[in-house]
């Protein structure tokens, strides 16, 4: 091949022309997640950051319920899998009892906003030095697409098939807003993962909620608002597409608290 | 001799913890068993010895703190009662399915529901055959005496962390409330994060380079490996059964009549053996401590060489049970029972051994 | 020697307190001992009591239905213990507040007007000890040596520069004992 030609299969090897390199911090083996899935560029992110703060022997993380159950496989760090919405108990313990190690919760919305809401909530209002890292992708993924707590209103799903009736189901939880009201919670943003300039945003969030853990400042949390193509039948185009007109506008993206002062935003409505 | 002091059962459970080198308490308040925080924070062991204690927001995330803690290799603990004891069989059973040591203290309160406040032994089932989702034990210790109370708050530690297990104090709203002499054991300092490190090789702390990560977990999706999970348990278990049992006998030497009863029940039992041997009726005490493992081959020993056999308990019948399964059919065991709070008398306990084994 | 107690009155009359000052000083004179109050609610206001048990030998149960010594302090408690006194056992009573005064034979019986003198001297906050000195006087299980180490232990600490009272009134309980009636 002409490829061939110009690089050979050690010439892309050196360390000059390495453009990618997987961080040794992401286990060597196939992610259980449905391809076009966001959950794997949220790990990658998360574990580069950990290596490039050199933190690995002083991180503790505790994965969910649900699509990233299995992330304890993946991600190459000490790891406990919680029972479904108690990762934030769990990280409270864990932080109290070890306190100079580096704390974080990796939770879809089903866990962290719906069963898990309690231990959310009081959590952050204790300002546990940890890192929350919230994926939404406003459905159920792992058990087949049910109706999340952040399901958007007329969004189908496997428990709402008409649509999600607001009179009946309530309406979409903005879970993040909420607990930006609270005083222990420091830094709080709403990234996605969908393209390489979201990503970088999405890293560098991260990466500020490890420094701010270093330095006690109190509870970071992090949403990275995910598709899920398999759950919303969609491709995975498509659902990228569907993400950014449906999803974005009611779950605004950018930050919502900085340094412990809420960030002046425009107000995001259910779409009727 | 240790430090001598009057305490209810809730207090000597606390002292106890920090005394036993305990790195964290997680808890909720609930009558019968407040005191147990309440004690803890007023004696500020973060100061003593750098345990940690925090009132959790329920009693599912205190037991899921002590899940997060336990999972570190730290030696953590909750207590509550009976409600609050049934909201965490969640995180028991995760607890067991994981492999994590733990304590936690249920002081037993009269059900079902809301209940009441006072005393019961009614959670026996509860304790002693699982509780929660799964084949699972837990070491069951029962004290009697607020000297237990303390002496099983060390105890409890020890076992729970030489079979990776949770270990649950049974105890009741009477022995938590009442104050005994107790002798304290001296202060065990805190492990170091060091010793932590080396003592739980498997434990979740921090991944240093020279190992693989560490994962705490409850999950297997291969039927097959959960099988395994399941048979290692119940290995578990079986060495528990062979090696860990403790009882005690009490005037069954010459005894024609025996009673069966643990905690407070064999304390008023104790009384009734007097009131009994009083008007000449030969009958002696047979109390577990341990109420998983059981007894079983102990209680049989004793329990075929007597008449008759009366198992006293708080509750309507519940350890009756394993005393038939191992006493078997030859003897006549019958039961009495006091429940919803309501603490038997000994001269109730005696009018139940005529009526239902020497006269009946 | 094992010496079975019921202290009852209303909450609030400190017979948690007393029953817990006569225990640890029990514990102090190396005695086994146990103090077992009725708990929950009906405390707040309502009736209080507690079972103190003083030994030699290790104490079965904490919890009992008759005794070898009523302290009685308000109606309630009197309808309810007296009939719970062994035959030839004791029972102390304070007939401040009573309607009814205990009827039985077969028991001996004390009242002494603890309310009343505490209230003379200043000393109602500590009325119970006032009680406590009564019963001391009748039936001297612990020694004033570790009554004053029970003392010590039972009150915080901030509490005990108010010890001296709190011997003073249980010296002047020893003194107020009437006997009512007794079986020899």
């Amino acid at each position: 091949m002409i490829m061939e030609d110009k690089f050979s299969k050690t010439d892309i090897q050196k360390p000059e022309n390495i453009v990618y390199k997987r961080t040794d911090l992401l286990v060597d083996r196939p992610l259980s997640y449905c391809p076009g899935c966001g959950h794997g560029t949220a790990h990658r992110m998360l574990m580069e950051v950990i290596e490039e703060m050199d933190i690995m022997e002083k991180t503790i993380g505790v994965s969910p319920v649900g699509c990233s159950v299995l992330a304890y496989d993946f991600l190459n760090i000490d790891m406990l899998g919680a029972a479904h919405g108690r990762a934030p108990a769990l990280a409270t313990a864990i932080k109290r009892m070890w306190p100079d190690h580096f704390v974080f919760t990796y939770q879809g919305d089903g866990d962290l906003a719906a069963i898990g809401t309690g231990e959310t909530i009081h959590a952050c209002n204790r300002g546990e030095n940890i890192t929350i890292i919230f994926i939404n992708n406003g459905i159920y993924g792992m058990t087949g697409g049910q109706m999340a707590p952040t399901t958007l209103p007329g969004m189908r799903s496997s428990t709402s098939p008409y649509g999600r009736d607001v009179p009946t189901m309530g309406h979409p939880l903005k879970i993040t807003e909420l607990v930006a009201q609270l005083p222990g919670v420091y830094y709080v943003t709403r990234q996605s993962v969908h393209t390489p300039s979201n990503v970088r945003k999405t890293k560098k969030a991260i990466r500020k909620a490890f420094e701010l853990q270093k330095e006690n400042k109190g509870l970071c949390f992090i949403e990275i608002v995910s598709n899920c193509n398999s759950g919303w039948k969609m491709t995975p185009v498509q659902s990228n597409k569907w993400m950014e007109e449906n999803m974005f506008p009611f779950y605004q993206l950018g930050d919502i608290k900085l340094d412990g002062k809420l960030v002046e935003r425009k107000e995001t409505v259910e779409k009727e | 001799m240790g430090e001598l002091r009057l305490m209810k059962g809730n207090e000597a459970v606390a002292e106890a913890a920090v005394r036993a080198g305990c790195d964290g308490y997680f808890g909720y308040p609930i009558t019968p068993q407040s005191e147990v925080m309440e004690y803890l924070m007023a004696e500020k062991p973060f100061e003593r010895t750098g345990m940690v204690v925090l009132q959790a927001e329920s009693e599912v995330a205190a037991i899921n703190m002590i899940y997060g803690g336990a999972g570190t290799g730290k030696m953590v603990m909750t207590s509550s009662s009976s409600p609050g004891i049934s909201l965490m069989q969640e995180g028991i059973s995760y607890l067991a399915g994981a492999e994590l040591p733990a304590l936690i203290v249920n002081i037993v309160r009269g059900g079902p529901g809301l209940g009441t406040i006072q005393p019961s032994q009614a959670d026996y089932f509860q304790a002693v055959k699982g509780g929660g989702h799964g084949d699972y034990k837990m070491l069951v210790l029962a004290p009697a005496s607020v000297q237990e109370m303390c002496d099983h708050v060390k105890l409890g530690f020890d076992k729970a962390f030489q079979y990776r297990t949770p270990v649950m104090i049974l105890s009741d709203g009477a022995i938590g409330q009442m104050m005994e002499k107790v002798v304290l054991f001296d202060q065990i300092p805190r492990r170091t994060d060091a010793e932590v490190v080396a003592q739980c090789p498997w434990a979740s702390n921090g991944r240093p380079k020279t190992r693989n990560h560490n994962i705490i977990t409850s999950l297997d999706l291969d039927p097959a490996g959960q099988e395994r999970v399941n048979l290692k348990l119940q290995a578990k278990y079986k060495m528990m059964e062979q090696n860990e049992v403790l009882y005690e006998e009490i005037s069954c030497d010459d005894a024609e009549y025996l009673f069966v009863a643990f905690g407070l029940s064999a304390r008023i039992c104790q009384k009734a053996i007097d009131l009994a041997r009083a008007k000449g009726i030969k009958v002696g005490l047979f109390r577990p401590i341990t109420l998983f493992p059981f007894p079983a081959t102990e209680v049989s020993n004793v329990g075929n060489r007597v008449k008759g056999i009366l198992v006293v308990e708080m509750n309507a019948g519940q350890m009756i049970e394993d005393v038939k399964l191992s006493v078997g059919c030859k003897v006549k065991i019958e039961h009495f029972g006091r429940f919803g709070g309501i603490i038997p008398s000994p001269d109730e306990v005696v009018r139940a051994l005529e009526q239902k084994i020497i006269g009946g | 020697m094992t010496e079975e107690i019921i202290i009852a009155g209303f909450g609030g009359q400190g017979v948690l307190s007393m029953g817990k000052i006569l225990a640890y000083s029990g514990v102090m004179q190396n005695k086994e001992v146990s103090w077992m109050p009725s708990y929950g609610p009906e405390m707040r206001g309502g009736t209080a009591n507690v079972t103190v048990i003083i030994s030699d030998e290790r104490i079965s149960s904490p919890i009992l239905n008759s005794y070898d010594t009523a302290i009685i302090l308000n109606q309630q408690s009197m309808d309810k213990f007296e009939k719970t006194v062994k035959p030839g056992g004791l029972l102390i009573y304070d007939p401040n507040g009573l309607t009814r005064l205990p009827e039985r034979t077969d028991i001996n019986v004390y009242s002494i007007e603890a309310a009343d003198e505490a209230a003379r001297q200043g000393l109602s906050k500590i009325f119970n000890m006032v009680v406590l000195g009564g019963f001391l006087k009748l039936k001297p299980l612990v020694a004033p040596e570790y009554i004053h180490k029970g003392l010590q232990k039972s009150l915080p600490a901030r509490h005990h520069a108010l010890i001296p009272e709190n011997e003073k009134a249980i010296e002047i309980g020893k003194g107020l004992l009437k006997a009512v009636h007794l079986v020899n």
